[in-house]
């Protein structure tokens, strides 16, 4: 492979999680290395979505620390992971259903946008200036995508797998460091999975985007991610690379054994 | 003759993103203005003026507040008549307080008096959504009422709060004819909803749009709630405030706080559901609808009541149109909850694809 794993940019230790009695995650620590594709596994209710929530500071966990690029906290807050460079895609999928696709990807680039509510009102200096040149990146990642048909449909007239798709992009229009994807092949025939794969596989080679990634099916883990960690009930049990994990007896018989 | 993007070919972004795309769209506005500007001064009458057309522009103006708030934002509210009330009371405070205020500058400042306490009651917008939002809203809508009338140095220490506002002169041009008056709300109007179009086409208004469909998705992607909450809420109480400042000036002429009733809110809630959620041109389609029907009904049913040979007394009209009213509004909010906009639209999109539908 071309592209070059570097260090470790975000380390997650003794993470905690609790929703009242429910143990969503207990003890859990990995780390996720610059350029890689980093695959979480485990059954349903294993706590991988809570993982993703709690890297982007959606869920505050009760113990633990994040060590994000060299620096140590205790959580993370939406507002700033996102403006530290990450983007993510929902299990069930978060578009913003009345707006054009278009809009939905332009949206993704908010942060990148200077401009106020004055100088957009009077669509005036920076306020036109912006839409442009955002349009402009807009439709690169359209391009990239293959959805230059649906530019302008809103998109919860978009078939599922369509919908998946524009949700990755709306990730990617904001340029990310590093990309958390929440299933983005569940429910998808083995055509659209294909072509996701490749999506995610041309994001990881060309721009060099981290990778954060949960996924059911084995056979596209296996393919495509670096490492893997598998979690069950809340619990760390496997970390390591594909072939590793694949082998490890306790995930056969908590994860692999079960589904097989 | 023809509704058609064919052979319109966009080669630039730019003209991608105009704020009318398609050519017959941009014919179209240019030609209602005129007519608006032009034509219909030259032969409506006064009672045109001051009974159709000047409540039609303010409360398009309230509606496109509401909107603004309701179907960009997403959150309810039943307190836009409050809103309209700060705005008329402000400019009223201003004009009599302030010596030599400008007429445009005291509209100005009411809306932005509107802003402010719009504001204030957003604020549990934060914590709050859909319903209990509402009920939030409505004591907006019954404390600021109350306030009116409770405290007399509001309305300059007039009896129980009326408040006879005085004529409108802009750089020595009386507004004294309806006319005029006409003119100068269409003149606001027109730049207040060409503003509004551009925040909602605008990083502003996909912001809006986003915590409207989906505010976890739009808080991880970098949009912060408060802000944006509380700008929706800011804007629309502005345009309502706005609107309730022309109420008072170029309409009525003089207000009490009870005009400013939740009745008032709901009407203009009407206009939105039936109009168009979400539509700048739902606002104003919405507006006529409702003002427009029981002038109708007024004509129609006594007419009809002949017809029939029927007797219809005056309080069997008022009963039926308020349950045609009723009627209509459920058919919008089952059948087509994005008003007549979005059947204005589906015409156009029938239009453009016609004769060849699929
Ligand atoms: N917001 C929440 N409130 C309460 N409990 C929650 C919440 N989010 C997750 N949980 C609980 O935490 C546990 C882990 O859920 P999570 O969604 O992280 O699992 P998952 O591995 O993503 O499962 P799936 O494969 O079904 O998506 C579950 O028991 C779930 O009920
Ligand atoms: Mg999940």
């Amino acid at each position: 492979m071309a592209r070059q794993i570097g260090e470790v940019i975000l380390d997650l230790k003794n993470i905690s999680l609790r929703f009242g009695g429910v143990k969503a995650l207990t003890d859990i620590s990995f780390n996720v290395r610059e350029h890689e594709i980093r695959a979480i596994i485990g059954p349903n209710g294993a706590g991988k979505s809570s993982m993703l929530n709690v890297i982007n500071g959606v869920y505050h966990p009760q113990e633990g620390e994040i060590i994000f690029r060299g620096e140590h906290r205790k959580d993370m807050n939406t507002h700033e992971a996102a403006a530290a460079g990450f983007a993510r895609t929902f299990q069930n999928i978060a578009l913003f259903k009345g707006m054009s696709v278009l809009d939905n990807l332009m949206t993704g680039r908010n942060l990148k946008m200077k401009s106020n509510f004055l100088q957009h009102a009077l669509w005036w200096g920076p306020a036109k200036r912006e839409e442009l040149e955002h349009r402009r990146k807009v439709e690169e990642v359209v391009d990239f995508l293959e959805i230059e048909h649906i530019r302008k449909t809103p998109v919860g007239r978009l078939p599922y797998g369509l919908q998946k798709r524009v949700e990755l992009g709306r990730a990617l229009a904001a340029e990310p460091s590093i990309l958390l994807l929440d299933e983005p092949m569940a429910g998808m025939n083995v055509e659209e999975k294909q072509d996701m794969c490749r999506f995610i596989l041309d994001v990881n080679d060309q721009l060099g985007t981290t990778i954060v990634l949960i996924e059911h099916d084995m056979g596209v883990v296996m393919d495509i991610s670096d490492r893997v960690v598998v979690l069950d009930y809340g619990k760390k049990i496997g970390d390591g690379e594909p072939d590793e994990v694949k082998n490890n007896p306790e995930v056969i018989a908590a994860y692999l054994g079960t589904q097989h | 003759m023809f509704y058609r993007e064919t052979g319109q070919f966009k080669t630039s972004y730019a003209a991608d993103q105009q704020i009318f795309p398609i050519r017959q769209d941009r014919i179209g506005i240019v030609l209602l203005l005129a007519f608006a500007f032009l034509a219909l001064p030259l032969f409506a009458s006064n009672y045109w003026f001051n009974a159709i057309l000047i409540p039609f522009l303010i409360f398009a103006l309230a509606a496109l507040g509401l909107n603004i708030l309701t179907g960009y934002a997403g959150q309810l509210s039943l307190g836009s008549a409050a809103f309209m009330a700060v705005g008329a009371y402000a400019a009223y405070n201003f004009q009599v307080r302030v010596d030599g205020m400008p007429v445009l500058l005291s509209f100005i400042l009411a809306g932005m008096t509107a802003a402010g306490v719009g504001i204030l009651f957003g604020l549990p917008s934060l914590r709050i959504k859909g319903f209990y939002l509402a009920v939030a809203t409505l004591a907006a809508q019954f404390f600021i009422v109350w306030c009116l009338t409770k405290f007399p140095y509001l309305s300059n220490n007039s009896s129980s709060g009326v408040i006879s506002v005085p004529n409108v002169e802009i750089l020595g041009f009386k507004f004294d004819t309806p006319q005029s008056r006409y003119l100068l709300v269409l003149t606001i109007v027109s730049v207040l909803a060409l503003l509004a179009k551009n925040m909602v086409r605008s990083t502003t208004g996909r912001a809006w749009m986003a915590v409207r469909d989906m505010d976890v998705a739009a808080e991880v992607i970098g949009i912060r709630l408060m802000r944006t909450k509380l700008l929706a809420f800011a804007v629309s109480s502005f345009y309502c405030g706005v609107a309730g400042a022309l109420y008072a000036f170029c309409y009525l002429g003089s207000v009490e706080p009870d005009g400013f009733s939740l009745d008032l809110s709901f009407k203009i809630l009407f206009m939105i559901i039936v109009g168009g959620v979400g539509s700048i041109l739902g606002s104003f389609l919405g507006a006529a609808f409702i003002l427009l029907l029981p002038i109708f009904l007024d004509i129609a049913l006594p007419a009809l009541s002949e017809l029939l040979g029927l007797p219809f007394g005056s309080a069997t009209v008022s009963h039926i149109q308020l349950m045609i009213f009723g009627a209509l509004i459920m058919f919008f909010l089952i059948v087509e909850p994005h008003g007549l906009a979005r059947l204005w639209q589906i015409g156009k999109e029938k239009l453009r694809l016609w004769p060849f539908p699929h």
